[in-house]
């Protein structure tokens, strides 16, 4: 039994906790766009000081928390068509000019989810099919996020259900962009991705940088101040 | 000043429609035009090439309404055109997909900003444009490549459709229209790409000049019909819980 499966039984950090790691990460002002699916859970994390302004593909600028029950407006939703409210100042555009302002690279960060992201900084989140191009797929705007914003950060579990790797030398699945990924938060830690190697930066509760790097399809480099994941206040 | 048709039913509104058309359909949740899409869906038109953000399911809705799910499980929709032909989640399953994984519709999968901008263009007078979105991906297979101060475009062509469904919140009777909040998404950019523009207004259509002509989002020089949503047609989504 390798080393990989022993380990592959051990607690890992729950979505929420990414979450908000990846929230505690954000400069003080940053125009922030949250993809569909686990990125969305970000925005639960920010602390109001930070005054971050979140973006949406529909063309919402600046809303806020995730709406349920009979408090929401149905028209009123983010991306994921999550019924969400809009913050003082929020601006509300057509779709073309939501392009147009992500196109311009007027998002700081874009946080998408994965399947698999590559020491290059390419990544892949529209396909888990790799047979012939039959135009079937979901890709929203991952494409012009991940093409224009001005840093990508992709939020992800470490391994797949069986257990292999999802940071990779090189992505299998077609990929979303060929570069652009510069952090990768995945339930395992925090990984910077620069020139081409992963670095581990932060690793979760109670695992060790050699058990994570054994999960790890890449050659992966350990930061001189790596520590372990805080929970963020 | 042409003024558009103001037609006293939606199944007025669609009665001309033949078979074969490029069809525009907005909507991101809100602003989708379900009123129209159950009336095209009531009609026998067929072959028609669809440009929408998802594909979609059928409606799951218990109040009658349809989607242009409905058409494509029917088999009347030849072609889409989206930034969505297959769930996201490979455990989910989709009629579309499976329409276009046997070859039963044709696809043509491209990044929503491209389908905007492809739109935009279209109603602009533009007939194609460079973006940095898909290059390096399966999307900017075939097509032309440039490079502009060092970095690589790819070419898109502008889609000018034969029609387009709108759903508005407010209407003039010179057919200008204004959009509810996150209604709006692609509903201004459709209406201006297409040769035949059908809008279905929530609120009384008003007459010209009580609506701000500074508060205008779409110009009702681009509208060919206009119809009210009746007391009993489908409004807002229900809130889910």
């Amino acid at each position: 039994m390798t080393e990989a499966h022993t380990i592959a039984g051990k607690e890992r950090m729950s979505r929420d906790f990414i979450a908000a790691v990846i929230a505690r990460r954000f400069p003080k002002g940053w125009l922030v766009n949250l993809g569909v699916g686990m990125p969305t859970m970000v925005g639960g994390y920010v602390h109001p000081d930070q005054e971050i302004v979140f973006t949406s593909e529909n063309g919402v600028i600046g809303y806020g928390g995730i709406l349920s029950g009979n408090d929401v407006d149905p028209d009123v939703v983010n991306a994921g068509v999550q019924f969400v409210d809009l913050v003082p100042g929020a601006a509300i555009v057509h779709h073309a000019d939501s392009f147009a302002l992500i196109r311009r690279g007027m998002n700081h960060v874009t946080v998408l989810g994965c399947y698999e992201v590559a020491q290059d900084g390419s990544f892949a989140n529209w396909r888990t099919s790799m047979g012939e191009w039959d135009n079937l797929g979901g890709i929203g705007g991952a494409m012009d996020l991940a093409a224009c914003a001005q840093q990508v950060w992709v939020m992800m579990e470490h391994t797949t259900r069986e257990g292999a790797p999802r940071l990779l030398e090189h992505c299998v699945l077609p990929v979303t962009a060929p570069s652009g990924v510069t952090m990768a938060f995945t339930d395992l830690g925090v990984f910077s991705v620069k020139n081409g190697r992963f670095t581990l930066e932060e690793y979760a509760p109670g695992w060790t940088p050699e058990e994570i790097a054994a999960l790890t399809g890449a050659p992966l480099d350990i930061s001189p101040t790596v520590s372990e994941v805080q929970f963020p206040r | 000043m042409a003024r558009p048709i103001i037609c006293n039913s939606m199944a007025e509104a669609v009665s001309d429609i033949p078979d074969g058309i490029q069809l525009l359909v907005p909507g991101f949740g809100p602003g989708t035009p379900h009123n129209l899409l159950t009336a095209l869906f009531n009609t026998s038109v067929k072959d028609i090439h669809a440009v929408v953000n998802g594909v979609g399911f059928p409606s799951a809705a218990t109040d009658g309404r349809k989607s242009l799910g409905d058409l494509i499980a029917q088999g009347r929709v030849r072609k889409v055109t989206a930034a969505f032909t297959a769930p996201t989640h490979p455990s989910q399953q989709s009629i579309a997909a499976e329409m276009i994984r046997t070859g039963k519709m044709e696809a043509e999968l491209v990044p929503q900003g491209t389908l905007a901008e492809r739109v935009r263009a279209g109603g602009a007078g533009i007939p194609a444009f460079y973006t940095p979105a898909g290059v390096g991906t399966l999307t900017a297979t075939g097509k032309e490549h440039r490079d502009f101060n060092g970095r690589t475009y790819v070419m898109e062509e502008a889609i000018f459709a034969d029609y387009a469904f709108i759903r508005a919140w407010k209407a003039d009777t010179a057919g200008n229209l204004i959009f509810r909040l996150a209604a709006r998404n692609f509903n201004p950019i459709f209406a201006m790409g297409a040769k035949h523009t059908i809008v279905e207004v929530e609120n009384p259509i008003v007459p010209a000049g009580e609506l701000p002509p500074d508060q205008i989002h779409t110009p009702g020089v681009v509208i060919e019909k206009l119809v009210q949503i009746p007391p009993d047609g489908f409004f807002r989504d229900v809130p889910r819980a």
